[in-house]
């Protein structure tokens, strides 16, 4: 599935300094769906370059990470259950606290 | 044929006639044209001088207007009388001491009750004509208008924070005529802040931040109040000083600050418009208003503190903060005054680097949340009682981590045992594990720049760094620091002294002394024993040992 992945407010650092990877996610084995719970696990094994614990913990993203799919919270569509389609945008962002 | 002809002749005539005829006409035209130009510059210029004298005079009304007004109207009288004052002063002396005076006296003297209606309008809650002079540009705009700027200016709005993201709100804000504007900051102004934060000057460098602002503000517009809140926001006062205020604007830049603010905002039933800006991107939103989120609801846990950046650590272009700070004025215009759409559960992304703007829909408020759910853990009352410095994990200020102790303080160098070292001649590399960005703004003549991330790979570097190793006395004090221009200019020189990984000494230091004690312990472990790292790195260099150091 065909996916437009973007990183911003310095979680791109963990990627290479890349802020908008398209990426090919194909669904875990024997199903049709991948849900954001399965695109998190692939972005760790595939696309994190170093620390994963500044992007992920207990199987979500860390405190102060806002995920949204095609410019809307996830929380407005399922969390980690959202199903995604194809050439969704899902965008990664780390809050920010400077003035 | 001939009667061909002779049509011809007639026609051609007739065009001639014409033509002479229409010449004619448009000379006396032209003429006409021009006397009544000239007639009419003349009578430009004469109403030009009598607009001139027009305006002495309404000025002089005006000044008399504000003086009789002060009078007959206490408390507020003396605070336009000082407004008035205080902006005279402000023309004649540019002198900051005295500015600083009259900024003091003025942050505390009037509204010390809080009530609301700063009485910029004459009697009856008319507009006087200096009142629809200034702000005819905005009464002029259909959607915002008279009943706008009514509101605006009987309205009181609170800025926390005086940096980057407050120079414009509190321009803006007092600009357009916010009765009453509260300025938050218990800073001081410091010459790395004036890149981004230009409400302040060169002149108030050293002197307190709302000081400096609350006098930009005047100058601006002296029809408006302004109150200084120079001990900064806390547990303590937080409730206290918002509930003086219809519209809080967050500011600041640090974590615990934004949830204090959001949770004292949600205790009072204020609508919080919260802006944030680092490297080259901004963030926006509006909070506590209507059914969006408060800043709880969209992010319950505080992220870990190894996870926060810092503008003081990762650096941040002036305008972007300028960008957001502009926003977030214009947000709380349109909360004061009671117009447009907000912000609430929407949030602007900026990413300044490709000039791309985000807006996203955000959750509603949160039925579950700590502070504004359906059963509020936080209010009014008990507020006061929270930690919000233990809650994120750090203080109420831009401070950094603390220094950390990964390896004992026995075990390392200070920066002044590094300068003997350094000058004893004693074999050595100095190896400065900062990030090259930040290396080439300033660092000690002959290091070695390695940066952490890369020490594993880069190892073979250092190796060959201490094959080749310097032997000589080697005197920092005598040598210009290297920097900006002349990058680079580190050298390996040869040495008679046979080295090796363990008899060598590497001086390890980086920014503040953390990433020195990682590097240092990586190093160790792959055989190079003599490695020791700086406590307090290069800004303990610039303190202790050298001034003339260009820390950042
Ligand atoms: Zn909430």
């Amino acid at each position: 599935m065909k996916l437009t992945l973007e990183f911003g407010g310095g979680l791109e650092l963990l990627f290479g300094s890349v802020k908008i990877h398209e990426v090919a996610v194909p669904p875990p084995e024997g199903e049709t769906k991948v849900t954001v719970k399965h695109l998190l696990l692939w972005i760790r094994d595939n696309l994190l370059k170093e620390r994963p614990e500044m992007f992920l913990k207990d199987k979500s993203v860390r405190p102060g990470v806002l995920v949204l799919i095609n410019d809307c919270d996830w929380e407005l569509c399922g969390t980690t259950e959202a199903v995604l389609e194809e050439k969704d945008t899902v965008v990664f962002i780390s809050t920010l606290h400077g003035g | 044929m001939g009667e061909m002809d002779e049509e011809d002749v007639v026609m051609r005539r007739i065009s001639k006639l014409k033509k002479e005829s229409v010449r004619e006409e448009m000379v006396s035209r032209f003429a006409r044209i021009r006397k009544e130009a000239r007639e009419f510059r003349e009578q430009l210029a004469f109403q030009e001088r009598e607009e001139e004298a027009e305006n002495a005079d309404i000025v002089a009304g005006c000044k008399s207007d504000l003086d009789g007004e002060a009078q007959c109207r206490e408390p507020e009288g003396q605070q336009f009388t000082k407004n008035t004052k205080q902006k005279e002063g402000d023309l004649k002396s540019q002198d900051p001491e005295a500015k600083k005076q009259e900024d003091r006296r003025l942050g505390s003297c009037g509204m010390e009750n809080g009530s609301c209606a700063a009485g910029v309008f004459s009697s009856g809650h008319s507009m006087g004509a200096d009142f629809i002079r200034r702000y005819s540009r905005q009464l002029l705009v259909p959607s915002f208008g008279v009943s706008g700027q009514k509101k605006l200016s009987e309205s009181a709005i609170l800025i926390v924070g005086m940096g980057g993201l407050g120079s414009p709100i509190s321009s803006y804000l007092a600009a357009s005529g916010v009765g009453r504007l509260g300025l938050v900051d218990s800073d001081v102004v410091e010459l790395s802040n004036l890149h981004r934060q230009i409400i302040h000057t060169e002149a108030f460098i050293g002197q307190p931040k709302v000081s400096s602002a609350a006098s930009a503000c005047l100058a601006l517009n002296s029809s408006i109040l302004v109150k200084e809140h120079g001990r900064g926001l806390n547990a303590a006062n937080a409730v206290e000083i918002i509930s003086q205020y219809d519209v809080v604007v967050d500011a600041t830049d640090n974590i615990p600050s934004r949830y204090l603010i959001s949770d004292a905002c949600v205790a009072t039933a204020k609508p919080l418009v919260s802006g944030a800006a680092l490297g080259l991107e901004g963030q926006l939103s509006v909070y506590n208003h209507k059914s969006g989120p408060c800043y709880r609801c969209l992010f319950p846990v505080p992220p870990p503190p190894g996870t926060r950046q810092r503008c003081s650590d990762n650096g941040v272009l002036g305008v972007v903060p300028g960008i957001i700070g502009t926003l977030q004025a214009l947000e709380a215009i349109k909360l004061a005054s009671g117009f447009g759409e907000t912000l609430s559960s929407r949030m602007l992304l900026l990413d300044a680097f490709s000039t791309r703007i985000h807006m996203v829909k955000l959750r509603g408020r949160s039925p579950n949340c700590f502070a504004c759910g359906d059963a509020p853990q936080i209010s009014a009352a008990n507020l006061h009682e929270f930690d919000y410095e233990r809650f994120t994990e750090s203080t109420l200020s831009e401070e950094g981590p603390k220094a950390q102790e990964l390896i004992p303080v026995n075990d390392r160098l200070s920066s002044a045992e590094l300068k003997k070292l350094l000058e004893s001649g004693k074999p050595h590399v100095l190896l400065d594990v900062r990030d090259s960005h930040e290396y080439v703004i300033s660092s000690l003549p002959s290091s070695l720049n390695i940066p952490l991330s890369l020490l594993k790979e880069r190892l073979s570097v250092l190796q060959s760094a201490v094959d080749s190793v310097v032997s000589f006395p080697d005197n920092p004090q005598e040598k210009e620091y290297p920097g900006l221009q002349d990058v680079g200019s580190s050298k390996e020189e040869c040495s008679s002294v046979v080295p090796s990984r363990e008899n060598t000494s590497i001086y390890v230091v980086c920014r503040r002394g953390n990433d020195s004690q990682k590097a240092v312990q990586f190093l160790r472990s792959e055989g190079f024993s003599s490695a020791v790292d700086v406590v307090g790195g290069l800004e303990s260099w610039a303190k202790d040992v050298d001034e003339r150091f260009p820390f950042y």
